[in-house]
């Protein structure tokens, strides 16, 4: 457990501070996502993806409910996230976040901004539409868009 | 790309979990039936684990290890889920006979735990029956022996009160009961002896005893020995200190009935 840590607790502290702004908050969601982790290991299937990715967005979803002060909704199990290539070396994911930045640089600013309001945030698209004034059809292509171009910057 | 293109931006909203009510049953209906939609969102949460990775900060600080190696430590992991047909060892069966072990010896012990209880009311029961029975006795023998008791013989009328004993003997048990009312007083150093005569032989000592102020004397109980048939008891006078055969005529006499 504590290698696992070594590798993966900046991720999931730096996803979990970055939702909730809150170091405190954020320690407990690490203390969580890890206890998760070493209570049910079989929850994160190796086969679909790397646990980099899940570990985020599992650390993403519990921040969220954190935030929005709900339990749970989503059983750990049933998250399973795709993503190619294994993201376990630090310099894969060091040249990945390259990539990324260098993709989210590029989007247009309204669909950046979208997109992390509904990832960081946990804002739904309708919320997203309130906020923004933007019809509801553009906020849910601009969502689906930035996922897309994110996406890109594997095969490219 | 997904077939299912009218799907394509719920899906990406589901990725993020923003999608709600009536849509997301919708969506949540579909995947169901539909592995392509399904791989899609799980890429499409793969797309998103990218922006997490876009996230840089502080690391976390030092004593969140520490914590959390404290509580792993304090729980221990739940074991996966084994393959059904994989080979059991041998030793897990240990668990299996200490299990069986252990009931078949709560199950004997339950038993004779039963065993005990019935056997515990049992003596209680023969006990408190045995108490009431030494009760009634003492209440007869205390009743038969009081200094205090008014002893009163009834004869016919118009008699002058006579010397009057009455023996009651058990053979089996060689107990004897003797109760005396009338007896004359006895001149200085001589007490009444009791004998008991037997089928053959000699007198046996039965108790040598002095009557009270009214005439009245009691024998309980004196050593005599075992199984002796008596024919009759007598009474003779006797130096204070008993005689081991009489030395005079007896003055009371009487046959078994």
């Amino acid at each position: 457990m504590g290698m696992v840590y070594d590798r993966y607790s900046s991720i999931v502290y730096a996803v979990a501070l970055r939702v909730l702004a809150d170091t405190g908050a954020a320690e407990d969601v690490l203390q969580d996502v890890f206890m998760q982790l070493w209570r049910n290991p079989a929850a994160f299937d190796s086969s679909r993806g790397s646990l980099a990715a899940w570990l985020a967005v599992i650390t993403r979803n519990r921040a969220i409910d954190v935030l929005r002060k709900r339990h749970p909704e989503t059983d750990i199990e049933d998250v399973v996230v795709s993503v190619e290539p294994d993201l376990a070396s630090d310099a894969d994911r060091s040249r990945l976040v390259t990539k990324i930045r260098a993709a989210l640089s590029g989007m247009p600013a309204a669909q950046r901004s979208a997109l992390e309001m509904a990832f960081f945030e946990g804002l739904s698209h309708s919320e997203i539409a309130d906020r923004t004034g933007d019809p509801l059809g553009t906020v849910k292509t601009r969502i689906r868009g930035g996922l897309l171009a994110l996406r890109r910057v594997l095969v490219g | 790309m997904s077939a299912h293109e009218q799907f394509a931006e719920e899906l990406a909203l589901h990725a993020l979990g923003s999608l709600q009510g009536q849509e997301r049953l919708a969506l949540e209906g579909h995947l169901q039936g539909c592995g392509e939609c399904r791989h899609e969102i799980e890429q499409l949460r793969g797309d998103a684990a990218l922006l997490a990775f876009s996230v840089s900060g502080p690391l976390p600080p030092q004593r969140a290890r520490q914590r959390l190696m404290n509580a792993v430590g304090r729980e221990p992991r739940i074991p996966l889920a084994l393959p059904s047909k994989r080979a059991i060892p041998w030793w897990s069966v240990l668990g299996w006979a200490g299990a069986a072990a252990m009931l078949v010896a709560v199950v004997f012990l339950w038993k004779q735990n039963g065993d005990f209880a019935r056997q515990i009311a049992r003596l209680q029961s023969d006990a408190t029956a045995q108490q009431e029975q030494l009760v009634q006795a003492n209440e007869i023998v205390n009743t038969l022996t009081a200094e205090d008791a008014q002893r009163v013989t009834l004869v016919a009328a118009k008699t002058p009160p006579q010397p009057q004993g009455k023996a009651i003997y058990l053979q089996r048990k060689g107990s004897l009961i003797f109760l005396a009312n009338n007896l004359a007083p006895l001149p200085p150093q001589r007490a009444y002896e009791l004998w008991l005569i037997p089928l053959t032989g000699s007198p046996i000592p039965a108790g040598v005893f002095k009557p009270d102020a009214h005439g009245s004397a009691t024998v309980v109980n004196p050593p005599l020995p075992p199984g002796m048939e008596a024919k009759a008891f007598a009474i003779t006078v006797e130096p204070e200190a008993g005689s081991a055969a009489p030395t005079s005529t007896p003055i009371m006499l009487g046959a078994g009935e």
